[in-house]
């Protein structure tokens, strides 16, 4: 059987990024069915991520399946020594599919490789994301209405965040216009802009962040810059305060601007652009949803039609 | 002189193959990278030897064995210099040189300590990005590396 795992964003085509935010949009009209009833989703998260597993297990809830899983390693085997294969296979023997989260890199990869039942990546270390990445593609699909030329800035900790790497390659086939904008030691590295020019996608860089800066934007993608990835703590002091967005920069931005966020946020959006119609971080969070119960239909082999099918019952 | 003296440290081969042109450092490296410290074939290993391209160079020369290109290939990460001469009867027949591999599996460790094949008992794997500049990516981890900068496992 050919192995339908979703590992990461970048095995994903043009059209099958189109095909899976027509599915999720399928599911936003009718979240609950019974698509996956009988089966077992298994939610292995070897590193504890609240967020990202209540949004995977509430997916396979509305849609029938049943959940199994961990949510802390020091309760299971691992702990004890034994190798993710074992693990992935014992639990392969339970479950219909495996979500996992993993700490180290390469580890929903290596699990594809060993399992006979489809593996999701639900974060692997900093490497990849690809249900994060496909919320953020339905997020800007829904409010701007399409994917193509738009004006994309991605905000704050560009060099450690994978979000906005996985979002890069995501984009490619769009067409988009990227402005990158963080502190001198978290800037984008170069690895990234040389992907960039390879596959012709325009970008800027800034390390202001202001009003003027931010005038053209059609998404504002904001990230958490965090003090842990400081080797000079003077200059997280001093950077620390510059990537905040306040409300009163959003005063002449374009009027389809919509404001992002992989939340957990900190400081680095104000309070006050919550009442903002621009911000759209926790509809963000929600689309989630969407997208997770798409993928975990795709990788079942269950088709856009069959679901359509579902939605007019 | 030098030459002649050289040709008389080292046995003639009927058959076999002489992997030339190691770094001296790398001899017992590539010695154990081709496997040759099990099997019966006859071995004969010079080391300091004089070399006009490298100034001192190892020489290897193996009765009866021919490598696989991707036994060679093997040896791009530690002597991407080497030569190999295939001889049959005495006569060179065919001459190689060290390909940079496609992929490498199972030969040298990934960099990036958080990789998941410096954690789980499994081999590793690398496919090449870029030829000129030596750079290959982890296939599990996806981190890119140079040759030049990776180690044996």
């Amino acid at each position: 059987m050919e192995n339908r795992s979703l590992v990461s964003i970048a095995q994903y085509s043009r059209e099958k990024i189109l095909y899976m935010l027509d599915m999720a949009k399928e599911f936003e009209k009718k979240p609950n069915r019974k698509l996956l009833e009988g089966r077992v989703v298994a939610t292995l998260f070897f590193e504890p991520s609240t967020r990202t597993r209540l949004s995977f297990e509430t997916a396979a809830n509305r849609l029938g399946a049943r959940v199994i899983g961990f949510t802390d390693p020091k309760v299971t085997s691992s702990s004890k020594g034994e190798t993710l294969k074992d693990t992935i296979l014992m639990v392969s023997n339970y479950a219909d599919i495996i979500v996992m989260r993993h700490y180290l890199e390469g580890a929903a990869r290596y699990a594809s490789e060993v399992a006979p039942i489809p593996i999701v990546n639900a974060g692997d270390g900093a490497n990849q994301h690809p249900s994060q990445t496909m919320l953020d593609l339905y997020s800007i699909y829904k409010t701007q209405g399409t994917l193509e030329n738009l004006n994309i800035y991605l905000v704050g900790d560009l060099k450690y965040g994978r979000t906005v790497h996985s979002m890069i390659q995501a984009m490619r086939f769009f067409n988009p216009t990227f402005h990158f904008i963080a502190p001198d030691e978290l800037r984008m590295p170069e690895e990234y802009k040389q992907y960039c020019q390879e596959h012709h996608i325009k970008y800027m860089e800034h390390t202001e962040f202001n009003e003027d800066i931010i005038a053209d934007a059609d998404i504002l993608y904001m990230t958490r810059v965090q003090r842990e990835r400081f080797t000079d703590l003077m200059e997280y002091e001093r950077v620390k305060n510059v990537y905040i967005l306040k409300n009163e920069m959003l005063k002449n931005t374009r009027p389809n601007l919509k404001i992002l966020h992989p939340l957990p946020r900190v400081h680095e959006l104000a309070y006050d652009v919550d009442e903002n119609p621009k911000a759209y971080y926790f509809q963000q969070a929600k689309n989630g949803l969407y997208a997770r119960e798409a993928i975990l239909c795709d990788v079942l082999g269950i088709t856009l039609d069959e679901v359509k099918a579902d939605s007019n019952k | 002189m030098n030459q002649k003296k050289q040709e008389l440290q080292v046995a003639a081969l009927e058959n076999g193959t002489v992997i030339d042109h190691i770094p001296c450092d790398k001899v017992f490296t590539v010695v154990s990278l081709l496997g040759l410290t099990d099997g019966h074939s006859k071995i004969t290993i010079g080391n300091n030897l004089d070399s006009k391209k490298l100034g001192k160079k190892g020489l290897i020369k193996v009765a009866d064995r021919f490598f696989t290109d991707e036994e060679i290939s093997r040896l791009s990460v530690v002597a991407p210099s080497v030569k190999l001469n295939i001889i049959r009867n005495y006569e060179v027949v065919e001459k190689k040189q060290v390909e940079k591999p496609e992929t490498l599996r199972g030969i040298v460790r990934c960099a990036n300590p958080k990789c998941i094949t410096n954690n789980e008992p499994m081999p590793t794997l690398f496919h090449c990005i870029d030829k000129e500049h030596r750079a290959y990516k982890c296939h599990y981890c996806e981190k890119e590396q140079c040759l030049d900068e990776m180690k044996l496992l």
